[in-house]
């Protein structure tokens, strides 16, 4: 599961979060984002920053806005017809909205996990290979052989897929799934992962392999993740956001909204009593 | 006064006596039932419109028996009965001509002014009226009866604990399988019918001489080696797929996941416009249009090839009918089957999954072309095998375009004849059931039948396994 094992040549094309300045800078910079579909707000004027090297957790009843806040972050929203996002989301002190980014390049730096796992029809191996070769990060067979075996160590996957790795990605268990999937996305080695309800499809020894992986995967990435379970947001979070009805209620370290919210809507809600 | 009989107009007689039938007893059935409850018992079972229902049921069953017995039986018996009866002069017709006389009588039957032509044939007409007028009546009377019958039966069942709405249930499930039996009785009936002449043209001519020969000469010669067939079908239908296969695969990836609604909204339809227009109309648009576009441009590259010296004499035949016509013609026609089901496929596959290749950094065409169309393979597949089988069969545009000659030449320009259209020119004009030209159409479409199926059941597999993926 370490990476530690892993070739020396390979160290250098992953993980450039390495040499990444220190935590607790913030890695992505969100001001006063608004979100239309069609004529309906879902996004009321959210600013909020995320740190690097360590994980938000967005909390919050249904359709509160958590995932659609999410899918900003690396313009997802790009792909829905007639959604509008208003503001600014500043990466590295540029506005990801700008003409002159790529939301294709922008994505490969913005790794995304879902809800459901969603491996491609291909083998375990290609589905790692596919973000790689697409984007010409490995030049050689053992450059991509290399960027496989590490990120599938990454992901916790390597020992136990390592003799087949031809096999279908389909054939995997959900939660061997859904680590295959946070693997294919390390592979192109993002800066910061998104996650949408990673472990809402598994069963809880699933999710508690997922939820090791996060904190593993912390030590080297921005991580967003948004979830419906509050202790997962306890376990795995530093920071925490609260969103109610298109609005962020309230932000802070995880502690602090978990045992001492500022907000009566976030204590309401962290305690039960609506949602 | 049998023969006034004759005239009445059976069919709808019929059908409306079975109707007043049902509501009566449907009537007689409900006021059984609210009769019970006044008497006094707690409550009923059934409610009382399952009764009626019930009762309904058992007045219709022998009523519809008696019809179906007219409708099949009563023309061959009035027949039969006629002929047994006809002065013995007649016997000096043949089996062929008696029914051709037979044929006249009762369709002179059916106008009402047929006498004073023939004093014979005005007589046997009187008396074939007289044998359906009989027939008529004793249905009308047995219809009664049965219906009365039926009725009683069911009227004396009624009573408080009876369950008339389970049996009203089970009449339902028979006659919905009834339906599909028919469906599937018919299918069986023509299957049967094709491997019986078939066989009887076995007999005739040996199934590996038909299979493997070279020579095709049905009209004339007698010659029935259907190879040049085979292969005239196969190749039309390899050109066809080259024109509808790309075409159809890339329009159906345009409307699922690049065009707009509005796009969608205008260029779906008219795709499917494509598949109603008639194929009589492909023909002559093949007939007219392309093979003479064909031709000339065959006749051109043939002048050009010999002009620049690449060639010593013409090498396409650019005749006036080719199979490349035929092929192009027949490929634009399949062209909604193969965009129609790939786009279904295409949005069956998960958003899902194209959301993954969006999120590692993947533009539209590499998540179209590596992501979503490998996931909606074995679908596009069964599509493309799915407009195999339809070009297979393809008749009209053949007949019109392809040309009559049975070669196998590799020559797209050269006329090729294909099994459809065999087989048109085979039951048109004078045919016999004695003749093994008609029993080679029979065994010719035997073939047909059996690779359509193949190719059919094929696709069912191929989509079968690709449901259970994704599910």
């Amino acid at each position: 599961m370490d990476s530690d094992h892993t070739p020396q040549a390979a160290g250098s094309v992953l993980a450039p979060a390495a040499d990444a300045p220190p935590a607790a800078a913030p890695r992505i910079d969100c001001r006063d984002i608004k979100v239309f579909y069609g004529a309906t707000q879902a996004i009321h004027g959210v600013s909020m920053s995320f740190p690097d090297r360590a994980v938000t957790a967005l909390i919050g009843p249904s359709g509160c806005g958590k995932s659609t806040f999410l899918r900003c972050l690396n313009r997802m929203n790009d792909t829905i017809e007639n959604c509008r996002v208003e503001g600014q989301i500043l990466m590295d002190g540029q506005d990801i909205n700008d003409h002159s980014i790529d939301p294709v390049l922008l994505r490969s730096r913005v790794g995304m996990v879902f809800q459901k796992p969603n491996p491609f029809p291909k083998s375990i191996y290609d589905n790692i290979a596919y973000g790689p070769r697409i984007h010409g990060i490995a030049t050689s067979r053992e450059d991509l052989d290399a960027i496989v075996e590490k990120s599938l160590r990454r992901a916790g996957l390597w020992e136990e897929v390592k003799d087949r790795l031809q096999a279908p990605g389909t054939s995997l268990s959900g939660g061997q799934q859904q680590r295959l999937c946070i693997a294919r996305a390390i592979a192109v080695r993002p800066e910061v992962i998104l996650m949408d309800e990673p472990c809402s499809a598994l069963d809880p020894v699933a999710t508690a392999r997922i939820e090791e992986l996060i904190d593993e995967l912390r030590k080297r990435y921005c991580i967003v993740i948004v979830t419906h379970s509050m202790q997962q947001a306890a376990r795995v979070s530093q920071r925490t956001a609260f969103f109610h009805l298109g609005n962020l209620v309230e932000m802070g370290e995880t502690e602090q909204i978990f045992t001492n919210p500022r907000e009566k809507r976030t204590e309401d809600y962290i305690t039960g009593r609506f949602g | 006064m049998l023969q006034q009989l004759g005239h009445l107009p059976m069919g709808w007689l019929l059908i409306a006596l079975i109707a007043v039938f049902a509501s009566v007893a449907f009537f007689v059935g409900r006021i059984g039932a609210e009769r019970i409850l006044l008497s006094g018992a707690p409550a009923l079972h059934s409610r009382p419109n399952y009764h009626g229902y019930f009762v309904a049921m058992w007045a219709i069953i022998p009523a519809v028996l008696v019809a179906l017995v007219y409708a099949i039986g009563a023309e061959p018996f009035a027949r039969g009965q006629l002929t047994s009866e006809l002065p013995p002069a007649f016997d000096l017709l043949s089996a062929p001509e008696l029914q051709t006389y037979l044929d006249s009588v009762s369709l002179a039957a059916r106008s009402s002014d047929y006498a004073g032509t023939d004093l014979v044939f005005t007589a046997v007409t009187n008396r074939y009226l007289e044998i359906i007028g009989g027939l008529n009546i004793g249905a009308l009377a047995l219809m009664g009866v049965g219906a009365v019958l039926g009725l009683l039966f069911a009227r004396r069942r009624l009573a408080a604990s009876f369950r008339a709405r389970s049996l009203v249930e089970r009449g339902m499930e028979g006659v919905l399988f009834l339906c599909a039996v028919v469906a599937i009785a018919t299918t069986a009936g023509i299957v049967i019918s094709l491997l019986y002449e078939s066989i009887q043209f076995f007999s005739v001519i040996p199934i590996w001489e038909f299979l493997f020969g070279t020579r095709w000469n049905a009209q004339t010669e007698a010659e029935f080696g259907a190879l040049p067939l085979f292969f005239g079908t196969f190749m039309i239908a390899l050109i066809a797929m080259f024109v509808a296969a790309p075409i159809g695969l890339f329009s159906a990836i345009y409307l699922s996941e690049y065009a707009g609604p509005k796009a969608r909204a205008w260029i779906k339809p008219i795709l499917e416009i494509l598949a109603g227009i008639p194929t009589v109309v492909y023909g002559f648009f093949a007939l007219l249009v392309v093979a003479p576009a064909v031709r000339s441009l065959a006749l051109w590259i043939n002048e050009t090839l010999i002009n620049i010296g690449l060639a010593s004499e013409p090498l396409l035949a650019a005749q006036p009918t080719s199979a490349l016509a035929a092929g192009l013609v027949m490929g634009i026609m399949v062209i909604p089957f193969v965009s129609s089901l790939s786009d279904d496929v295409i949005n069956a596959v998960p958003q899902t999954l194209r959301d993954g290749a969006y999120a590692l950094g993947a533009t539209k065409s590499e998540t179209v072309r590596n992501v979503v169309v490998p996931a909606a393979l074995p679908g596009i597949i069964a599509a493309l095998l799915l407009a195999v089988s339809r070009a297979i069969g393809e008749t009209m545009i053949v007949v019109m375009a392809a040309g009559k000659s049975a070669r196998i030449s590799m020559d797209p320009t050269s006329d090729l004849t294909t099994i459809t259209v065999q087989i048109v020119s085979l039951m048109t004009g004078e045919t016999g059931f004695d003749d093994p030209k008609t029993l080679s159409a029979f065994a010719l479409g035997l073939v047909l039948f059996a690779v359509t199926l193949l190719f059919n059941v094929i696709a069912l597999r191929v989509v079968q396994k690709y449901r259970e993926k994704y599910d």
